[in-house]
């Protein structure tokens, strides 16, 4: 489908739907809750104190603006067009994910809740909210699937010294989803005093539009900086999908720039096609899951499969409805790479560049070799950097 | 008229309904409809047959657990069918569907209608499905002459609890308290939630209410209930199942339990 609509982009509507997607699919038990942090949200997004001391802390304490770095090297190994990093590596805590915790708590703490529940799958939002609660002193508890704890037991380590209580989620597949399942029953149960930090662009409205919104700044930072050193707009950019918040972030202030190409990366497992895969977008169907219509991986009969990435932080079967919606209109194209290139391209990276990847970033970098020889000398090509590979480290070297 | 309006129009003054949840397919698929006929004998007025779904957000350990089993024993939407339309050719009992929107949607929401109103099902209630997203379901089940049971919580306003009236049919679903369901200590739920059915009582007029969660025995019923013109009761006979299955007389003291829950010992 290619896009005929000529009206500016303009979403989510008034009902929190993205197209035919998003909406708020929660038990009446949540209504409360999320009618009133709609209410709060709108408030503070147009309340200049409050963005002030939000772009304060980024600055200050998150370290923004992140840089935009020349891959000269890489731009070599291709031999195309120039390739540049937007690195929200160097965020603290290693990844994107700190703008939306920062933001969230800043809400939750002007909403007057001292609770704070968060899921977490590879524990980079784990860490980065139990980061942002340390910071300001709330309660903070991460549910966390009993696999990935095993798999990220450094980022497990870093929620607990931080602060944060750590509780394994043993139901289901015991990963993300079944974290995010367990967080949404803990705030069911405790939603006078609770605040739910959702780690991504999905759950129901307005969890999408607000964590975007978080995240736009990595969007806003890239076309103030490619303008200053190219003087012009990118042609190309690129960033990996599990639930897609560095994604969206990224893109969101591009997509009106009609002549920019924008490509977004699943997790395609050992292949879209093997039963074992998180490629949501490529291989799903519509659906509820998280309280939100968007794609979904499932079954026949309308069960949700089980994901598979060698990244835990795309190993979930949803998509957030924005990036459905994206699909659909036909403004972003999402494509997907084996666990195998991934790996290749986490080895490229550090050789080339001196920077070692978040997995999950790594599948956004092995898509180069499948564009970079589609691209032109002149041309500008941005990898959104989300995140690095410290904490990936033991599954890293297991894949040598 | 239909079952479920019938049940209530016919209910004594002073009487409660009792509704009783089963996941389908649980603990077997060969069970469910033994099970259903065997609960109207001992007291149930409707059942509640539930289709179960791979992320229950709103369910805990039990219903969680039954949840699981009936997947893993391989129940369809299509055998959800088959299983009414076995308990219709000897029963009358009200049957609504509950279960979460996803398996319904995949199934197409038309066809899913259409195929319950054949097999005799008489309403359904999707708990993630709140008022503001009926419009996906609201018309297919009016057509197909389906009840559409909305629930309302403690912490539900007054005005959202009048719109849940005028949007269900058959009755409204009372949730005793904020969480998960699963049993609780009786007085846990009865503290506050006599207050809660008070501002029931002013809000929803157009419909009968009846409450659940926390329910696990017939003295739970009668103080949770009180003002209410019945009772569900899910989780604790899932429980209860839980632990005759698959012993000797498995079914008869299962239903010695749902004869207990309606009469008292």
């Amino acid at each position: 489908m290619t896009q005929t609509n000529t009206k500016p982009y303009n979403f989510p509507d008034a009902r929190g739907y993205f197209g035919s997607y998003g909406g708020k699919f929660v038990p009446e038990i949540l209504i409360p809750a999320i009618q009133a942090l709609e209410q709060e949200y709108l408030k503070a997004k147009d309340d200049p104190e409050f963005q002030k001391e939000f772009h304060g802390l980024l600055k200050e304490y998150v370290g923004r603006p992140t840089e935009l770095t020349f891959a000269n090297r890489l731009t070599e190994h291709y031999g195309k067009a120039k390739i540049y990093l937007k690195r929200e590596d160097l965020c603290h805590t290693g990844a994107h994910k700190i703008n939306n915790a920062i933001g969230q708590v800043l809400l939750a703490r002007r909403m007057g809740k001292t609770r704070i529940i968060a899921e977490t799958g590879a524990g980079q939002h784990g860490v980065a909210t139990a980061t942002a609660c340390a910071k300001f002193g709330l309660d903070c508890i991460v549910y966390m699937g009993e696999e990935d704890m095993v798999r990220q037991k450094l980022n497990v380590d870093r929620m607990e010294l931080l602060g944060a209580e750590v509780r394994s989620v043993t139901s289901g597949s015991r990963t993300l989803k079944d974290a995010t399942n367990e967080a949404i029953r803990d705030w069911v149960t405790n939603v006078d005093d609770t605040f739910y930090i959702i780690g991504s662009v999905v759950g129901p409205h307005p969890y999408p539009a607000m964590v975007r919104n978080f995240h736009e700044v990595i969007g806003k930072e890239t076309q103030r900086q490619i303008q200053e050193a190219e003087g012009k707009s990118p042609n190309y950019l690129l960033a990996c999908v599990g639930g897609g918040s560095n994604a969206i972030g990224f893109f969101y202030p591009f997509i009106e720039e009609k002549s920019i190409r924008i490509i977004g990366i699943e997790a395609g497992g050992l292949g879209v096609d093997s039963g074992k895969t998180a490629a949501t977008i490529t291989k799903g169907s519509p659906g509820v899951l998280h309280g939100s219509l968007s794609y979904l991986l499932q079954s026949k009969e309308g069960q949700i499969e089980l994901a598979h990435s060698i990244s835990a932080g795309l190993d979930y079967p949803g998509v957030g409805p924005e990036h459905a919606h994206l699909k659909d209109l036909g403004r972003v194209d999402y494509y997907s790479i084996t666990d195998a290139e991934a790996m290749e391209a986490v080895k490229l990276l550090s050789k080339k560049e001196g920077i070692i990847p978040a997995l999950e970033t790594a599948h956004a970098f092995a898509w180069l070799e499948k564009l970079m020889p589609e691209t032109s000398e002149g041309e500008i090509v941005i990898v959104n950097c989300s995140g690095r590979g410290d904490k990936d480290m033991k599954t890293i070297s297991e894949n040598l | 008229m239909n079952r479920i309006q019938k049940v209530f129009e016919e209910k004594e003054t002073d009487s409660k309904l009792m509704s009783l949840f089963l996941t389908a397919g649980f603990p077997d698929l060969d069970a469910t409809v033994d099970l259903i006929l065997g609960f109207e004998k001992n007291g149930a007025d409707i059942i509640e047959l539930g289709m179960p779904f791979s992320d229950p957000l709103a369910d805990g350990p039990t219903i969680q657990y039954s949840s699981d089993t009936a997947i893993k024993n391989g129940v369809t939407m299509n055998h959800i069918f088959d299983m009414v339309q076995k308990v219709r050719t000897q029963s009358d009992i009200p049957i609504v569907l509950m279960g979460y929107i996803n398996p319904v949607l995949h199934y197409g929401i038309e066809k899913f209608c259409q195929k319950a109103n054949e097999v005799g099902v008489d309403g359904l209630i999707i708990p993630d499905i709140p008022i503001e997203e009926g419009s996906i379901i609201e018309n297919d089940a009016r057509e197909y002459e389906l009840s559409m049971i909305y629930l309302v919580a403690p912490n539900t306003t007054d005005e959202r609890m009048k719109q849940a009236d005028e949007k269900s049919e058959g009755f409204v679903y009372c949730v005793s308290v904020t969480g998960v369901t699963g049993a609780r200590e009786g007085e846990e739920v009865s503290k506050s939630v006599n207050r809660f059915i008070e501002r029931v009582r002013q809000n929803i007029n157009h419909n009968p209410v009846m409450i659940g969660f926390g329910i696990k025995t017939h003295e739970d019923a009668n103080d949770i209930a009180l003002n209410a013109d019945g009772f569900i009761v899910g989780s604790a006979l899932i429980d209860n199942i839980k632990s005759n299955y698959p012993g000797d007389d498995w079914k008869k003291n299962i239903f010695s339990f749902v004869h207990s829950l309606k009469y008292g010992d």
